[in-house]
């Protein structure tokens, strides 16, 4: 199998490499008007042909990957090191990408994929699919080199090679990956990152060939939103992993891998906003552009920091040396990208009128300013400990309280626009409608900001000013404004068809967001935008206590009195587990038993916490088993309340449901009925809808 | 609520109608002023009283506590590669984070101030110990970046809105006579084609 899987990627390899050079040629022949044996367009299908037969290549290497890990075969050195016989089924098929190998294969392979598809859609415009598929051909044939030279995935086992035998077992996967939610989180976020190399490829290609008008952009909106929506899914299940697995409480800690998918998700955010200029005004063409074309180079240097070991971090699970390779090929894009533009910026012309500062036009604007800076901030400190060693020689660390004074503050200026933006008008507003738009915001901002206050998240604590509590005031009432002014969008819009349809308030609404799904899912994502900040705010109230809790211990944490009932042990072929019984009371009155557990898995010796999180909206009870003292031998019980948890995830279900709706086509307008004269027989294109 | 917001659209133009200020709709808070029956030295006041309103507020209970230790542990990093900051550290089996706590407890018995504390860890852990850069040498840069980058793009954006406006009346020039009538219908026929079903 391993033959079978080397052979596959060597295949794949010369037939990325064939879509790449016969694809350049006949675009080059095209835009030439050049003559060869072959006709441009045929030489230009045999390349879109390769790149599908590549896809089957790449799939079977894949296959025969996942073969070897269920099949137990650690002849190869991949299998060997991150898998074992007692790994149960879905955390084998994790192992496909919980290394360093396996994870380009996986890339390689989405990015078939996602190529496939694209060059069985080539008919919408041909031209311009070849040249996507050239570009998305250029970018596999640098993956598949690294996968058949620099990372291998079928290597065998140098002791192996060396003449010894086949171990019996292998050393397994690392328990951290041991979690349901590794088998989805490392997919979506890696379709997420190889996603735009689509966009990309697609913008690219219509600055090469000077494509006319924005139809490119509409081509790929839907690309670029689902993209978007897998990264946004991808990095929320990492931190939902974090919180459950990692057992300190939170889920969120600025390391440079979370900060490295991020960032993309930042410059890819700022271009879902950007493009709407250009659709509407045909304004910002240069800026587009530029935005795509960093975001991939994002998504680039997120697998670098992820794989290279260029920055220290608490997710350095699959570290190698190809961050020279890595390095060289963001030089090549970043070249190519920069003589196309400069080659063609002619092409980018753009026609810039606005009208006034405050108009929909200049929010946007501001949206774009405000995410790139704060990509640029987070950039900025993940990258700092790396320039500080190369001028002053010294290592320092760049974490939360950093983030906390410097990229928050932006947040909330973001979060402020969020609402702010769809509030404005296109061209030009008057006084008369800032007020009218903005009068109830402004009092759920203050309203919110007394309630506050009363119940109790003030601004300091034990008498000090505390900045977590102020930030997190300040987010609750800008969250409140933000949701009024986009509800009240919503209700406007409802009131106006309600009273032209006597349609009752919900029917109303479903079809206003039927009849523009684009704008009033868009809404809905600021939405969930929302409820994730208001979730994030909760973090400032965070409460825990730690306790050695023998038999019938109590603790108390909030509202709950926990009480230890009783340990119990388990064991599989896979780990021994300890857990904890602990009875969780409230007023007096038993409510629910929660069972943290410590594991100590056979095959690696490693011990890992489950974590026991009991989740209500107002907060999670969160239970961590961390172990025995080794003085007393009591076990230790640390107990977290973490408000408003629960709204981080909901916040996402909101988010997948604006962009699920933002990506059905709107409801067609309504057609007025046309008199026919009785004797002239309507043609076959008119009853079909057609011209 | 309702009645309230019905009070304050009837009450407001006629206030500012009885005031003789016809430019009620107009940017700035002249209107606001007129409606209120504020002279700008009694405005100034007002939003002094306001602001001072906030601040009272804001730092009512703002006395000195005993709060140094967790300020101070969540200053500090773990050492054990974990990543975490010292007072969230809680990892099972971490060999450092228990060591520092007590280093830091022994520090604020001592009477150290925070400064002595911090350094006594940057001496035996290094520099990478801070949760933060400092506010010293290069490490300053760390901080004033952000800022930076957020102010000349601030003001780049403004600039670029400033430049690019035209106004209402150029617009509509812009829009009708300016352009070349065959420029002006290819551009209508490729938003034609490309289309617009709203977007924001």
């Amino acid at each position: 199998m391993a033959a079978f899987g080397s052979l596959c990627l060597i295949i794949a390899l010369a037939l990325a490499a064939y879509n790449l050079l016969a694809g350049a040629v006949a675009l080059r022949l095209l835009a030439t008007g050049g003559q060869a044996r072959i006709s441009p367009e045929r030489l230009a299908d045999t390349a879109r042909r390769a790149g599908i037969a590549g896809f089957v290549a790449v799939t079977m290497a894949a296959l025969a990957l996942l073969w070897s890990v269920f099949t137990n075969d650690f002849s190869l050195a991949y299998i060997f090191e991150h898998s074992n016989r007692a790994l149960p089924g879905p955390y084998k098929f994790a192992a496909l990408w919980s290394g360093q190998e396996g994870s380009l294969l996986l890339w390689a392979w989405l990015l078939a994929t996602y190529g496939f598809v694209l060059r069985l859609t080539h008919k919408h415009d041909v031209k311009l699919y070849a040249y996507a598929g050239t570009i998305l051909a250029a970018i596999q044939v640098f993956f598949l080199a690294i996968l058949n030279f620099a990372a291998p995935p079928f290597a065998l086992l140098p002791s192996f090679l060396a003449g010894g035998g086949i171990p019996d077992d292998g050393n397994g996967l690392n328990p951290l990956l041991q979690y349901p939610e590794m088998v989805i989180h490392p997919p979506m976020l890696y379709l997420g990152y190889v996603g735009f190399s689509v966009p990309f490829a697609f913008a690219l290609g219509a600055l090469m060939m000077r494509y006319p008008g924005e139809k490119w952009i509409r081509i790929t909106r839907n690309w670029t939103m689902v993209t978007w929506l897998f990264l946004t899914v991808g990095i929320f299940l990492g931190m939902h992993w974090a919180y459950a697995v990692l057992g300190w409480g939170g889920y969120w800690g600025w390391d440079p891998v979370e900060n490295a998918s991020f960032m993309p998700w930042l410059t890819g955010t700022a271009f879902l906003h950007s493009v709407m200029m250009q659709e509407k005004k045909g304004m910002m063409k240069s800026w587009n552009v530029w935005l795509i074309f960093s975001t991939f180079l994002l998504t680039l240097l997120g697998t670098l920091l992820t794989r290279a070991g260029l920055v220290s971090s608490v997710h350095a699970f699959a570290q190698s040396s190809i961050g020279t390779w890595f390095v060289t090929f963001m030089g090549i894009v970043l070249a190519v990208c920069i003589f196309t533009y400069v080659l063609q910026h002619s092409h980018l012309k753009s026609e810039h009128h606005i009208e006034s500062l405050v108009s929909r036009e200049s929010s946007f604007l501001f949206n774009n300013l405000v995410l790139l800076v704060a990509c640029f901030v987070i950039l900025w400190g993940t990258l700092f400990p790396i320039l500080s060693e190369y001028v002053v020689g010294n290592k320092v660390t760049v974490g939360a309280p950093w983030y906390n004074v410097v990229a928050v503050p932006i947040g909330i200026f973001l979060l402020l626009l969020t609402g702010v933006g769809p509030l404005l008008p296109w061209r030009a507003t008057s006084f008369k409608s800032i007020r009218r738009n903005f009068v109830l915001p402004v009092i759920a901002f203050w309203v919110t900001v007394i309630i506050c206050l009363i119940a109790g998240a003030r601004p300091w604590v034990d008498g000090a000013f505390d900045t977590g509590h102020f930030y997190a005031l300040v987010a609750f009432s800008v969250a409140a404004a933000v949701m009024t002014a986009i509800v009240s969008e919503f209700l406007r819009g409802a009131g106006v068809i309600s009273r032209q349809t006597g349609r009752n308030v919900f029917s109303a609404t479903y079809l206003l967001t039927r009849r523009n799904t684009r704008r009033y899912g868009g809404y809905l994502i600021h939405i969930g935008v929302v409820v994730i900040v208001i979730g994030l705010a909760g973090a400032a109230f965070n409460r825990n206590v730690e306790s050695e809790m023998g038999l019938h211990s109590k603790m108390s944490v909030g509202p709950y009195t926990l009480e230890c009932v009783g340990f119990t042990q388990d064991s599989n072929l896979n780990y021994n587990s300890e857990y904890a019984l602990i009875d969780v009371y409230r007023g007096g009155k038993r409510q629910f038993q929660m069972t943290p557990e410590k594991r100590v898995y056979l095959i690696t010796g490693q011990p890992q916490t489950m974590v026991a999180i009991h989740s209500v909206p107002s907060w999670d009870l969160y239970v961590v088993y961390e172990g025995s003292n080794p003085d007393t031998g009591q076990p230790i019980i640390k107990a977290f309340l973490n408000p408003l948890v629960g709204w981080i995830w909901a916040g996402l279900a909101v988010i997948v449901i604006g962009t699920v709706i933002a990506l059905v086509p709107s409801l067609s307008p309504a057609t007025a009925s046309v008199r026919v004269p009785a004797r002239v027989a309507p043609s076959e294109p008119a009853l079909k809808g057609g011209h | 609520m309702r009645s309230l917001l019905q009070w304050w659209a009837e009450k407001r133009p006629s206030r500012a109608k009885a005031h003789g200020d016809s430019a009620a709709v107009t940017y700035g808070l002249k209107p606001v002023m007129a409606w209120m029956k504020l002279s700008p030295f009694k405005a100034i006041r007002v939003a002094q009283a306001g602001l001072l309103a906030i601040a009272i507020c804001f730092s009512l209970g703002a006395t000195d506590a005993g709060s140094r230790y967790t300020d101070l542990n969540h200053r500090l990093m773990c050492t054990c590669g974990c990543a975490e900051i010292l007072g969230e550290c809680n990892h099972v089996g971490c060999p450092n984070s228990t060591g520092e706590l007590n280093e830091l407890k022994d520090g604020i018995a001592a009477g150290q101030s925070d400064k002595e504390i911090l350094n006594s860890f940057v001496g035996k852990y290094g520099a990478v110990v801070l949760a933060a850069p400092t506010g010293h040498g290069f490490d300053v840069v760390a901080w004033i970046a952000p800022f930076a980058v957020f102010a000349a793009a601030t003001l780049g954006t403004i600039l670029l809105v400033r430049r690019w406006s035209v106004g209402k009346t150029q617009i509509a020039a812009l829009d009708t006579a300016a352009m070349d009538p065959a420029a002006r219908e290819i551009r209508e026929k490729i938003r034609r084609e490309t289309g617009d079903d709203g977007g924001f």
